[in-house]
Order: structure tokens, then C-alpha cells, then sequence
């Protein structure tokens, strides 16, 4: 799942960065409200985490530029003062959850994949395909009662898949969800992972749609 | 007296208890006046009469007095028996002897002197007395009315005067308090509306609608509110921001804590662990300054004077800072333009100290590693101005004017900095009295002037 934070502050920036890529999220990060602005009407994000109090501006500012352009990607806000009215003024621009600094990066991590499931309508919290139950909360799968774990990048290629049944997801969507702006995409690596996710869960599970992408299997045979 | 209400009871009955009592003296004196000129002239008028009457031979002076007193007794004074045959007539032969007298006349002389007006005292009873000589008949009349009846009769106008008054007075004062507690109704309306508010509730009294007096001052107490709220939203924006720049390290601490226990990777955990401690490292920092900014809010008016030698200070702080600038591989040089003895003065060494470490730190934290920063000391007769030149990237006109706000980064700040070092700086010159100058070098950096009065009370 791929998220953009949106963070002033250095350490806490690379902090969220590396501590929710450690979670299994791949993560852009940002530090005032023009570069997150742009930032989100460039790039899809599956959610945003938004700091209140930028150099240029307010969080705040950024979540209604987002909602005004019709942009329904998640938000969770960040934010130093826990006072009721700042948390009701931040639901009412169209913030989805609210956490109040310092935080536990867990529940953090536990928000973010509630407000990503809220929004794509879905109430279970671990997908379920074929006898493959996905755990997000611990980065594996469970099958037939055993647990196999699976790599971050095994993870979100699985979780994309999962999360819409049925659909294709094509090539590139799937490298975005895998790497952040920094980072070089590898070529092949897309295969790469399904090649080791078929290896651990079976070769029935993915089914590749020539020339497209890649979806889940159907049931029947 | 400190009720207004009192007060001006107090001075509106006064002063009308004076007019009313002015204007009885005066009716008095003018009554009494007018009572003596009116009596005087019945005294003539009766003498004279008397006098031609028994100079027809015809009437006795007994019928000619009674017929004095009839026509008295249907004049002006016809008010009962206490003034009617008041009026006594003797007739005396100029030789001295008592020729006839009316029934109310005592038997003795009314009066010695030969004509006109004289006041006489017999048995006790004071008498006016008018004297005509009739030279035909060789007789003397007088005719005189006691002293007494008149100033029963002027007595009796003021009576009627002051009778009246002491009913109305009581009645007057009910109206005068009335009206006084009426005429100060906008007050108490514009006490229980200010009573009745909260404590946050400093929105401005409406001016409209309250009296011309009055006016002043609400005026004087919206501008006093309006203070009063500016302190409240400066004092609640700190709050707010203090929370912000505090738990956002403590948010990043537990953050990287949490990767470096967790991580299996050793890169990461170094890494991690460098974070934590370059965050320790700033929020010790801004700790320190927040600590510095109430030291300096608490020497409000506690501003000693002590003679600092300006430059020991400054190798004080280059020593101090050494760590830094060795970090960020800048050089602090030191330089001076007077003699020693003028290069000190009499100012507080601590808030001097807050204002250059907090000073040089900026420059510090803003040139570019591999340059100078210059610390400048220049002396004159009257001040003493100490410059600190960077070569930085100066700062936007927009950062020069909000850079005393508490907490304000410019987008030219360092990373590190926490937006208090220059508040601190421009409150701490304030409570010296001196002045401090923003410039952009020509050359690129910024300079930065502070300069102290010398005589600066």
C-alpha cells in the first residue's frame, strides 16, 4: 500500500518512512503543503498521513485542497495538540482518523490499514482467496493452517490482488505500489515476486493476463 | 465619599437647600423692608390726620384716633384682633403736658424727640414712633405702633414661605435621588453586562447606545480588552506551537526507537540510533532556549547593570559554541575596532550573553562549511554596537519582519533551528533598551547589528 507523509519534521519523517516501510506500506514523504499538493494530484496514494503545522501552511489546507478536487484518498492526521475542537475542526475538513503525537508506530500502522479498508468498502480485515487468508497486521498469509511468511514486496503484491478480487492489476500499477520516488525500480522485479509468491502459495493462486497484468485465479476450475 | 450617587445627592440637595435658603433671606429682608416703609407711612398718615382733625376744633382726639384706627382696621393689615388697635396717639401741649391720648396709649411720653421717626422703649415694649408739631394749636401728636406686631407680621410671610418648604424638601430629596439613581442606570447596565461575562468573553462593549460621559470610558476598556485578547491569542498560539515543536520530537524519538528495536537490519539501526540522537541533540536545544525565553519574560524588571567586557565575553561564547562550528566546519573570528577600556559597558551580562550565543548560533547554523563567521566590536562615544556578519543565505524581507515571532521558521531556516533563537534575541534587546538591524550583504550573507546605548537608563 502505498502512502504519502506528509511531515516537516526530519527525524520523524524518515522515522515514518522507514519504520512503516518496515510495516509493509511503501512510503513518499513530503514537508510542505505546496510539494504534498502536488504530490497528490500527480500520484495515487492508498491513504496520507498529514501533520497540522507546516512550514508554508496548514495540513489542513492540503486536506481541503484534496477534497475540493474530488480526491477521496484516506487521510489520517497528525497532530500535537489533543484538544477536541482541533480534532472535530480536522474530521470536519474530511480527515478520516486522527492520532495525536507521540504515537505508536503499530497503531499507527493498524489505523492506517482501517482507514485504506473504510475506503475501499470492505469490513473484513484480513482478505480471504481460495484457502489464502492474508494477514496485514504480521506481513503473511495463512493456508490451509499453516503460516508462511511473506517478503514486504511478496506482501504487496499479494495484498493489491486480494484487496480486488477479480480485477487486473497491471504491471506499473503494481511497480507504484512497490516503490517510492526515491527508489529505482528494478525491471522484471514485479515477476520476480509473483514467481515467489506462486512458489510459496502455489501456482493456482495468480493467474497472468498476457500482454495486461496479473489478477486471482477463479474458484472454478 | 465614594459612591457617585451619594455624592451627587449630597451636592444637588445642598446647593438646592442653598437657593431655597437664599431666596428665604432675601424675601425676608425685602419683606421687612416693605412692612417698615408701608407702617411708616400710616404712622405719618395718622399723625397728620390726627393733626388736622383737631385742627378744626370740632373732633375730639379721642374720635380722632378712633377714626385712624377705623380706617386702619379696613386696610391693607386687616388680618385679626393681633394687629388691629395697635395703633397709639398721644397729644402733648408743647409745654408738656399729656392734653389726650388714645385707649390703647400708655400714659407716659411715647417719645421725647420733637418731630419725624424715633424708636422708644417703654415698659418693655419696643414702640415706633412718628412726632408732628401743630403750631396753631401748640400741641405735639405722636402716633406709634409697637415694634413687636411688625416683626410678627414679617415673621408670618416667611412662616408661609418656609412652612411649605419643609414639606417639599423631603419630597424634593425623593425626586433628586430618584433622578441621580436614574441618570446613572447606563452604568450599572453596562456593570451587570460586564459582570455577567466570562473570562473569555473579551468582545467590545457597544458605544452606541450608552451615554456621552460615559463613552471615554468604554472606549478606554475595549482597547483594554482588545490587549488583553491579544495577549490571550499569543498566549494560546504559544501553546500551541510549543506542543507542536515538542511532541513532534518526542513523536520522531519514539518513531526511530521503535525501528532501532525492532530492525534486524545493523544499517538501520545505526541509523536510527544517529537520528535519535541528532533529535536529543535539537530538542535539548530548544528546551534550553524555551527555559531562556521565561528567563528573560522574568527579568522584566530585574535589569541589572554590570560593566561586561564585551570582548571576553565573545571568546567566552566562541569557546562555547566551538563543538558546533567544528561541526559545521565554520570559523568564528573575532575582531575589534576601540580601545579595550571602551570596548566595555555597563549593561545585564546575562541577557547580553542570551542575545549573541543565540546570535552566532544562527550564523553558525546558516553558513556554508569552509567559511568565516565575523564577529565584529565597534565602540563609539555614546554606544557600542556589536555585528555578526554570515555568509548564508541572509534572509527574505517576510523573515526579517516576522523573525521575532516565537516559533517562526522561515524557508530559509536551518533544519535544526526551532524558531525561538531570534525571539529570544529581539526580547532580550528590548529589555536592554537597545536596537538590532537586519542586513543582506552585498557580498551574500546576512549581517546583524546589536547596538547597546551607553547611557541607556
Amino acid at each position: 500500500m502505498r502512502l504519502l507523509v506528509v511531515e516537516d519534521d526530519e527525524v520523524l519523517s524518515d522515522g515514518l518512512k522507514v519504520g512503516l516501510n518496515m510495516l509493509g506500506f511503501t512510503v513518499d514523504a513530503v514537508g510542505r503543503v505546496a510539494d504534498a499538493c502536488e504530490a497528490v494530484a500527480v500520484n495515487r496514494f492508498d491513504a496520507i498521513v498529514l501533520d497540522l503545522m507546516l512550514p508554508d501552511g496548514s495540513g489542513l489546507d492540503v486536506l481541503a485542497q484534496l477534497r475540493a478536487s474530488g480526491g477521496r484518498t484516506p487521510v489520517l492526521l497528525l497532530t500535537a495538540r489533543d484538544e477536541v475542537g482541533d480534532r472535530i475542526a480536522g474530521l470536519d475538513a474530511g480527515a478520516d482518523d486522527y492520532l495525536g503525537k507521540p504515537f505508536d508506530l503499530d497503531e499507527l500502522a493498524a489505523r492506517l490499514r482501517a482507514i485504506i479498508r473504510r475506503a475501499q468498502g470492505r469490513a473484513e480485515s484480513r482478505p480471504q482467496w481460495r484457502g489464502v487468508t492474508l494477514d496485514p497486521a504480521r506481513m503473511s498469509a495463512e493456508q490451509d493452517g499453516r503460516t508462511v511468511p511473506l517478503s514486504r514486496r511478496e506482501f504487496t503484491i499479494l495484498q493489491a490482488l486480494m484487496d480486488n478480487p477479480g480485477t487486473i492489476q497491471s504491471k506499473t500499477a503494481l511497480e507504484q505500489k512497490l516503490y517510492g520516488w526515491q527508489e529505482d525500480v528494478e525491471s522484471n522485479t514485479v515477476e520476480v515476486h509473483v514467481h515467489k509468491i506462486r512458489a510459496k502459495l502455489g501456482a493456482e493462486l495468480i493467474e497472468t493476463v498476457r500482454g495486461v497484468g496479473y489478477r486471482l485465479k477463479d474458484e472454478a476450475p | 465619599m465614594t459612591s457617585i450617587r451619594l455624592r451627587l445627592f449630597a451636592i444637588l440637595l445642598a446647593t438646592t437647600g442653598a437657593v431655597w435658603l437664599f431666596a428665604v433671606v432675601w424675601t425676608y429682608v425685602n419683606t421687612q423692608a416693605e412692612v417698615e416703609r408701608v407702617l411708616d407711612a400710616r404712622l405719618t398718615e395718622a399723625a397728620r390726620m390726627v393733626s388736622s382733625l383737631i385742627t378744626d376744633h370740632h373732633i375730639d382726639v379721642a374720635a380722632a384716633v378712633d377714626a385712624a384706627n377705623a380706617r386702619e382696621a379696613s386696610g391693607v393689615f386687616e388680618q385679626g384682633e393681633g394687629y388691629s388697635r395697635q395703633l397709639s396717639c398721644q397729644i402733648w401741649s408743647l409745654q408738656g403736658t399729656l392734653v389726650s391720648r388714645s385707649e390703647s396709649a400708655p400714659v407716659t411720653s411715647l417719645a421725647d424727640h420733637r418731630e419725624g421717626f424715633a424708636e422708644t422703649e417703654i415698659n418693655g415694649e419696643r414702640w415706633r414712633v412718628f412726632a408732628v408739631i401743630n403750631p396753631t394749636l401748640g400741641v405735639r401728636v405722636l402716633v406709634g405702633d409697637s415694634l413687636e406686631i411688625r416683626e410678627r407680621l414679617v415673621g408670618g410671610v416667611i412662616k408661609g414661605l418656609l412652612l411649605p418648604a419643609l414639606v417639599i424638601l423631603p419630597m424634593l430629596a425623593l425626586l433628586i435621588w430618584l433622578s441621580v439613581c436614574r441618570g446613572l442606570a447606563p452604568l450599572n447596565r453596562i456593570a451587570a453586562s460586564l459582570s455577567s461575562r466570562s473570562a473569555t468573553e473579551l468582545h467590545p462593549l457597544p458605544e452606541a447606545p450608552a451615554p456621552r460621559e460615559v463613552r471615554p470610558m468604554i472606549a478606554a476598556l475595549n482597547s483594554l480588552f482588545r490587549r488583553v485578547e491579544d495577549v490571550r491569542v499569543r498566549e494560546s498560539d504559544f501553546t500551541a506551537y510549543a506542543a507542536h515543536e515538542l511532541k513532534t520530537p518526542l513523536a520522531g524519538l519514539k518513531t526511530q526507537a521503535q525501528i532501532a528495536m525492532r530492525s534486524e537490519d545493523p544499517d538501520t539501526r545505526r541509523q536510527a540510533l544517529s537520528q535519535i540522537l541528532s533529535s536529543v541533540d535539537r530538542t535539548s536545544r530548544m528546551v534550553r532556549q524555551l527555559i531562556d525565553m521565561a528567563r528573560v519574560d522574568a527579568r522584566d524588571d530585574v535589569v541589572s547593570r554590570d560593566q561586561v567586557d564585551v570582548m571576553r565575553l565573545i571568546e567566552e561564547l566562541s569557546v562555547e559554541l566551538s563543538p558546533v562550528a567544528a561541526q559545521r566546519r565554520v570559523q568564528i573570528a573575532v575582531r575589534s575596532d576601540g580601545e579595550q577600556a571602551a570596548l566595555c559597558i555597563a549593561t545585564d551580562r546575562t541577557l547580553l550573553r542570551l542575545i549573541l550565543r543565540n546570535l552566532l548560533e544562527n550564523a553558525l547554523q546558516h553558513a556554508p562549511p569552509g567559511t568565516q563567521t565575523i564577529c565584529t566590536t565597534r565602540a563609539a562615544d555614546d554606544s557600542l554596537t556589536i555585528q555578526i556578519d554570515d555568509f548564508g543565505p541572509g534572509m527574505t524581507a517576510d523573515e526579517q519582519t516576522r523573525s521575532a515571532d516565537r516559533f517562526y521558521r522561515g524557508p530559509l531556516s536551518a533544519p535544526s533551528g526551532s524558531g525561538l533563537g531570534l525571539s529570544i534575541v529581539q526580547m532580550a534587546i528590548e529589555r536592554l533598551g537597545g536596537s538590532l538591524d537586519y542586513r543582506n550583504r552585498e557580498e551574500g550573507g546576512l549581517s546583524v547589528a546589536v547596538t547597546l546605548k551607553r547611557s541607556a537608563a
